[in-house]
């Protein structure tokens, strides 16, 4: 059975392909009813629960740069986020930055860290790949776990939100919700602008096809790390943002299920759409939130649906309904 | 006292003991997990999971059926091997025409599946399993105090490793094992079942594994997250090893639990990461691994 490991993951490719303009204009509307929605639902929902999804959805779209567009695996995207909020909470709490300072030196750090786990993980393909991140995010738990300043067992606790850019206090939870709510679009707009610009076309072309994107000249080991640097940092924003949002950091953010959660996110939703790891996040956060209620162990949910979605849903929820009829007639879905 | 770089000799063959049942351990499960990739072209995610079910199959055999120690070593790998064969037969087998990242996928939720549900069960604490009455005790090498158990573990972990090797290398159905890993379609077309030696292989994988968790069940205790613990770290001795060589994986497997053994005498702050620390310098020295065969 010739299957090799190191052939580009073709089929994990999704819908991105550019869109006539029926879509485009549906997708138009889409998205203002969406941005509708995200400014006025505070009103309506609890917005600690809403900046949670928010948190995870960009993570998740973070991490679909690298699945869906690069086609790399990253079973260890849980050192970024969680990284990322030990930086912030650490230099708000015991450095005194303000909030803004303190998301970029999380976003800093964890484009660091992703720097050198990405150099050593991009020496290999395919599982390896997979099986590299995880075990240099396991390292990077054990020091977190040792570490002087993360506080161990404890983590870092009662970080102070503070004052954005020194004047708008984010302890009133609307000012919080509609921060993260900008730094979520800002994350979404510079994702989008990276997976449409060259450089995610030509990363597009190494998930197709490695060996042909090495023979027409490109460096593809340079674009991978770049695509995995890049998907740190904006995994790290959203870490960065968790932090200051429940004002902890602990270890729970930098341990392998995190890992596990933001794939099952992006999986559930769509791998490589735009929007899909939003809907998978939205969905896992709220079954988070309500087996929470029941004592019931998440686990055991979040390990059938991931085997009821490699089995028979490996497009997602948006990807199905892109090769729906409905978004089919929309446009949508350009796959033959 | 015996002293050898400052640290009393007991403590380093102790440690150096500790490291080489880890490292037993190590090498069970990296073998099983080079033997399934090698046929299958997937990574078992699972395996930790199927070790955890090993040890908790003998605590179960015990528990209600009375079955003790010298039987659960064989029967318990036999089940949980079997009921490894069925998750192959209906599920693994559909994933085969896919990109291999999604039979990690599927395995992974299996994991946490069985994990959850154990836990569920059973908590996360861990339930003791004795020692059987005929290992119990222990011998004074004169240097040392050796837990004639641990010892017992060294020792057929080393014999059930050379036997897989044998099995592999030398037997006939190892050479068609060799031969399906090589070209499956060839295989067919002389008229082996490659199905049945897929189902077959996912087995004797699994069973490995579960056979690794009856031995660990009086050394650690029986606790539904033993095997995501070890399994990570598994990862790293495969990525170390390679997994195109079976006696490099348990060659590996040895070698870093001793590794990591020797490391709690010298820095114990470090036992935890050393051998992901060994694996990021051989990815930077030798990225296909020690005893890898592809680029």
């Amino acid at each position: 059975m010739a299957r090799s490991s190191s052939t580009a993951p073709a089929v994990l490719a999704g819908t991105d392909k550019a869109d006539p303009a029926s879509a485009s204009g549906f997708k138009l509307v889409l998205g203002v009813v969406a941005l509708g929605v995200l400014l006025a639902v505070p009103f309506f929902v609890y917005p600690i629960f809403l900046m949670k999804v928010l948190c995870f959805a960009l993570f998740a779209c973070a991490f679909n740069v690298l699945l869906g567009y690069t086609g790399l695996l990253s079973f260890g995207h849980a050192a970024f986020f969680g990284g990322a909020a030990y930086f912030t909470a650490h230099v708000v709490k015991e450095w005194g930055f303000p909030p803004e300072l303190g998301i970029l030196t999380g976003v800093a750090g964890a484009a660091a860290l992703g720097f050198v786990m990405g150099a050593l993980a991009i020496r290999r393909q395919g599982i390896y790949f997979a099986m590299i991140t995880l075990a240099l995010s396991q390292m990077f738990f054990f020091f977190c776990l040792q570490a002087e300043f993360t506080k161990g067992e404890d983590g870092i606790q009662s970080v102070p939100r503070g004052h954005l850019l020194g004047l708008i206090d984010l302890n009133q939870p609307l000012a919080m919700y509609y921060t993260v709510a900008g730094t979520f679009l800002l994350g979404l707009f510079l994702i989008w602008r990276f997976v449409n610009s060259p450089f995610g076309m030509i990363l597009k072309s190494i998930r197709e096809n490695e060996a042909r994107a090495i023979s027409l000249g490109y460096s593809v080991q340079r674009y991978k790390l770049g695509a995995f640097v890049f998907s740190a940092a904006i995994a790290g924003l959203a870490g960065a943002m968790k932090a200051l949002v429940f004002q902890f950091a602990t270890l729970t953010d930098v341990a392998w299920q995190m890992s596990g959660e933001v794939i099952l996110m992006t999986l559930l939703g769509g791998i490589g759409t735009m929007f899909g790891p939003i809907v998978g996040a939205g969905f896992i956060v709220a079954l988070g939130n309500y087996l929470a209620t029941t004592g019931f162990p998440v686990t055991i949910i979040t390990g059938v649906v991931f085997m009821v979605c490699v089995l028979v849903f490996r497009r997602g929820i948006v990807g199905e309904f892109y090769a729906s009829r409905l978004g089919r007639r929309l446009g949508l879905d350009h796959r033959h | 006292m015996t002293m050898i770089f400052g640290i009393p000799l007991q403590a380093l063959l102790g440690q150096l003991l500790i490291g080489l049942i880890n490292g037993s351990f190590y090498a069970l499960l990296s073998l099983g997990l080079a033997i399934i990739f090698g046929l299958l072209r997937m990574i078992n995610f699972a395996h930790g999971a199927q070790y955890m079910l090993g040890a908790f199959t003998a605590y179960l055999l015990l528990t209600f059926a009375g079955i003790g120690y010298w039987v659960a070593l064989i029967l318990a790998p036999v089940i949980v091997g079997l009921l490894g064969a069925v998750v192959e037969r209906l599920f693994l087998r559909r994933l085969y025409d896919l990109d291999p990242l999604y039979g990690l996928l599927f395995t992974f939720g299996l994991a946490l599946t069985l994990e959850g549900a154990f836990r569920y069960v059973y908590g996360a604490s861990g339930q003791p399993y004795a020692t059987p009455s005929a290992l119990a005790g222990g011998t004074n090498l004169g240097f040392m105090f050796l837990p004639i158990y641990r010892g017992w573990v060294v020792i057929v972990s080393l014999v059930v490793c050379i036997a897989t090797w044998f099995l592999i290398e030398k037997t006939k159905l190892g050479a068609y094992l060799r031969a399906a890993t090589e070209n499956a379609t060839l295989v067919q077309a002389f008229g082996v079942n490659v199905p049945v030696l897929l189902t077959f292989t996912y087995g004797l994988g699994v069973a490995l594994a579960a056979f690794a968790g009856v031995l660990a069940a009086p050394v650690y205790q029986v606790s539904p997250l033993m095997g995501s613990n070890i399994i990570i770290v598994v990862f790293a001795v495969v990525v170390v090893g390679g997994m195109g060589s079976i006696m490099g994986s348990i060659v590996t497997g040895y070698m870093l639990g001793i590794a990591e053994g020797l490391t709690k005498v010298f820095y114990p702050e470090a036992s935890n990461i050393v051998i992901f620390v060994i694996m990021a310098i051989v990815l930077l020295i030798r990225p296909a691994g020690l005893f890898g065969r592809e680029a």
